[in-house]
């Protein structure tokens, strides 16, 4: 179509030398552990502080449990998290911004049911202002009456907004069907409750439970360890309470069963959600799971994607991923199809389900994804921000950075075995889950199917 | 910091290679994690597609992960992936990109399966089917079935361009990728994909000497081809105000968005860059211009954002690129009142030209961006890479900091006084389908 003498596919294909044999790969080289302190102050915060990296940057990520068993709850911790960092006696929402800007630095507040996040960044010089302004939203959040009522309309409509996302309505449709009116399941407040909230119910809550006691911060970048938890300690000594953050409370298990269609007009598309009970990371099974999960749908060379993807053109990504809370862990499989091949999906999800369980990987199939779990571990924690993400995640299940270093080594032991024991959790009849989608194109094909409850 | 200078080599069939290590040759200091980069930019991207193949670019990216003359179906992703690594590639107005994330030791391995498709892709009838399934579940995905799916890159450019190449929607319509054959994916690749139109960029855990030498070894003999002349895709800067609406049946609030003309990226870089700034005083943090004005004090806006390139990101393509200004917005607020509240913010720049204040917090949070930005392996490499394909010099994205430090008050007032209401487009998004946006 374009040049007018361009050589034919076949020709393309073929060089006279032919095929070549793939390379192999060089010895690796061992990475260099983090220097890493991980300690408890006085007022009960858990400091994780790394050197890491070779940028001139830090980052930041405080975890606050915030569970609450109230109705109400999920709405206020909302209309807290969006309000944080909007005042304090000693600055003013403009205040906070210009002071982190000065340093290259920001702070955003996000909640969910189990924790209230607070992630930042900065140039390593400017750590002090951005510990300073974060202690300072802790201490002394004033929730001035207008940056509430302000952030309590807006957030109506972003509400609105995010409900309108199918994955959102999705997700929200798998929470409720696998954990009922678990408050785990609360993760998008109701916006009539969220139009009721007050400063003063938000102030309470900021009293009650934004608490040092059971939070965690993590710090990594361009800083030294110990001078940065004594930076840490003198600068947070302020933030003191005598309770501890609240853990959510137990999950109930996730039991197999029917799957729901839920109908949402003028879908083109359908959103597949399932889930499984599996086990907390700190499980010594875990390894061995986490290796028979990627051969399943966890990455891109699993038999899921090169099945409804890769052959059958169903998609255009398909994922089976873990969920860890504290003590707890479930599989998550996902997939977003068009109406008409929806049903021809499902089956193919759960025809791959019962042949993990059933049919040993291969030897292959195990090396490939143990390689990509070890790897995937450097890649994804050779940044900053990589690592203090992954050692948030870790710390939050009461792990450190000796579980990261030390989890390459227990990949390695994992034996073929032990993951066709693991594969046993995918067993079609552990699933249960959402099919979001028009009800009217995809009603007649999932009843065929079976073990599907229509609307 | 002072980003180190690239290495830079150029084969005998006229690939160029940019190499960035992270520690020096012959220097001491310990090297950063066993890591390394690896992309490979072609200088063609879904400006370069002909009338009737809409979405070909990037139909095209899909089938050059579907096997070469040394490698299965599905093999790529095998050996990056068991290698421990990951990879991805993605189509931009001007360029395609491919790269992979790997532990050191697999760096040849790498260089072995971007050469390897550089030299002999696998393109059959087989795969290409398969692929303009994926890639219409791709477009349901990101733009069909969502709430302002493609807005603004995909609705705003017919409204601001005349061209076809500027125009036309990137992502394409399904008939065109249903039309689409094998020998039109014969003669892209024959056309766009020599090793002349491509930089290979290596960053990370990598001695210079030894990678250079697998350059040669895997890249050496993949034969030259013609590179065609670069078009160009100038077209006369708007002479008034389009307008133009869109339904969206899963929106639940309306949306609008302003698109206007930059100056060349590539040849008036620094006003490009004032108008980086200008985006950056508009609506980046708490502080920043329309967020106060549209957000906190006048309540117009659910959310707004303002920046230099189509595409969410600035310096990503060649001339036109465009400056974008984004809100959603309540019902009850005419799209009206939001231009005239942005018009009057711009108005207010032009005339007096932001603080001082407001040009130093800009200049530090760019430069933390960058830093932070480039500490992940995977931006460091696609930067640098496409830098040296647009800009001819990966040295520019170390240079940044700097330039963007250097633009003065005068320089954004200008800049916002060229975003005049007689020269953009106005796209409004118009919510049609039920109050709760689709959701029974």
């Amino acid at each position: 179509m374009t040049s007018a003498t361009h050589r034919s596919a076949e020709r393309i294909g073929h060089t006279e030398q032919g095929p070549r044999p793939l390379p192999p790969l060089a010895e690796p080289r061992a990475g260099r552990q983090p220097e890493t302190v991980d300690t408890v102050l006085e007022n009960g915060l858990r400091v994780i502080a790394a050197r890491h990296g070779a940028v001139p940057m830090v980052e930041l990520r405080l975890r606050i449990p915030f569970a609450g068993e109230d109705a109400a709850h999920p709405a206020r911790a909302e209309v807290l998290a969006e309000t944080l960092l909007t005042g304090t006696e000693r600055r003013d929402r403009v205040r906070m911004d210009t002071d982190l800007a000065a340093v290259g630095g920001t702070l955003q507040a996000v909640v969910d049911p189990e924790r209230l996040s607070i992630t930042g960044d900065a140039l390593a010089s400017g750590m002090e202002t951005l510990l300073d302004v974060l202690t300072d939203a802790l201490t002394e959040a004033s929730y001035p009456e207008h940056e509430v009522s302000g952030e309590r309309d807006r957030l109506v409509e972003r509400i609105t907004v995010a409900r309108s996302q199918p994955r959102t309505i999705a997700r929200e449709e798998l929470q409720y069907h696998r954990y009922g009116d678990h408050p785990f399941a609360r993760e998008v407040p109701q916006a009539a409750d969220v139009a009721e909230v007050t400063p003063e119910q938000v102030r309470q809550l900021h009293r009650d439970a934004v608490l040092p006691r059971g939070s965690t911060l993590v710090l990594v970048g361009d800083i030294d360890p110990e001078a940065t938890v004594e930076t840490v300690r003198r600068m947070t000594s302020g933030w003191q309470a005598a309770g501890a953050a609240r853990e959510l409370p137990a999950l109930p298990e996730v039991v197999g069963g029917d799957v729901r269609l839920v109908h949402r007009e003028g879908a083109v598309q359908s959103q597949l959600r399932f889930s499984a009970q599996a086990v907390p990371r700190t499980d010594e099974r875990y390894p061995a799971l986490q290796i028979a999960n990627l051969v399943f749908g966890g990455y891109f060379s699993s038999r899921l994607v090169e099945n409804i993807r890769e052959d059958k053109g169903y998609t255009y990504g398909a994922h089976s991923t873990f969920e860890f809370t504290p003590d707890n862990g479930t599989i998550l499989v996902d997939a977003d199809t068009a109406s008409e091949v929806t049903a021809a999906a499902l089956l193919e999800i759960r025809y791959e389900l019962g042949k993990l369980a059933l049919v040993r990987p291969s030897e292959a199939e195990v090396e490939s994804a143990r390689q990509y779990a070890i790897g995937g571990l450097l890649t994804s924690t050779s940044s900053q921000s990589g690592l203090a993400s992954m050692l948030m995640n870790v710390a939050a299940l009461g792990l450190g950075q000796d579980w990261l270093s030390e989890h390459p080594d227990r990949l390695r032991a994992v034996t073929h075995q032990q993951v066709a024991e693991a594969a046993r959790w995918y067993v079609p009849t552990a699933f249960t889950g959402v099919v979001v989608g028009d009800a009217e194109q995809l009603g007649e094909q999932l009843r065929g199917l079976g073990g599907v409850t229509l609307p | 910091m002072v980003e180190p200078q690239p290495h830079r080599v150029t084969l005998p069939n006229g690939l160029r290679v940019v190499l960035a290590p992270d520690a020096e040759p012959g220097s001491t200091a310990p090297g950063g994690p066993p890591v390394v980069g690896v992309s490979v930019h072609y200088d063609v991207g879904f400006r370069s597609e002909p009338e009737g193949r809409t979405g070909f670019a990037h139909l095209f990216e899909h089938l050059m992960f579907q096997g070469s003359e040394s490698l299965e179906k599905l093999a790529h992703f095998r050996h990056v992936q068991g290698s421990g690594g990951i990879f991805n590639g993605s189509t931009h107005q001007d360029y395609t990109d491919y790269f992979q994330v790997l532990p050191s030791n697999a760096l040849e391995r790498a260089l072995f399966l971007e050469a390897d498709r550089m030299r002999a892709p696998r393109l059959t009838e087989e795969n290409l089917r398969n692929q303009v399934d994926v890639v219409k579940e791709e477009i349901r995905l990101n733009v069909l079935n969502r709430p302002y799916g493609g807005f603004p890159w995909i609705l705003l450019p017919p409204v601001l361009y005349s061209t076809f190449a500027n125009a036309h929607n990137g992502y394409g319509d399904f008939t065109d990728l249903e039309r689409a054959t094998v020998d039109d994916c014969a003669a892209f690749f024959d056309t766009y994909y020599a090793p002349g139109n491509a930089v290979l960029t290596i960053t990370g855990d990598i001695d210079v000497d030894h990678a250079t030498d697998l350059v040669h070894k895997h890249f050496g003999d993949v034969p030259a081809r013609s590179v065609p002349e670069r078009p160009s895709f100038a077209e006369p800067a708007p002479s008034g105000e389009s307008r133009d609406r869109h339904q969206d049946p899963h929106a639940p609030l309306p949306a609008v968005a302003l698109g206007y003309r930059l100056p060349d990226p590539v040849g008036e870089l620094d006003e490009y860059l004032a108008n980086v700034v200008l985006a950056a005083v508009l609506s980046d943090g708490d502080a920043s211009r329309l967020q106060q004005r549209l957000v906190y004090r006048d309540s117009l806006v659910v959310d707004v954002h303002a920046g230099a390139g189509l595409m969410g990101a600035p310096l990503d393509a060649r001339d036109p690129d465009t400056f974008t200004i984004t809100a959603i917005h309540s019902p009850e607020v005419a799209t009206d009142r939001v231009v005239d509240a942005v018009d009057s913010e711009l108005e207010r720049l032009a005339t007096e030209g932001p603080t001082a204040e407001e040009l130093s917090r800009v200049t530090a949070r760019w430069s933390a961006g960058l830093h932070r930005d480039h500490d992940r392996l995977v931006s460091r490499t696609l930067d640098l890479g496409s830098t040296e394909l647009l800009h001819g010099r990966a040295e520019l994205v170390g240079e940044l900091p700097a330039r963007v430090g250097a633009v003065t008050a005068e320089e954004v007032a200008s800049a916002a006084k060229a975003l005049r209401p007689e020269a953009r487009a106005v796209l409004e998004i118009e919510p049609t389908g039920d109050a709760d946006g689709g959701a029974a």
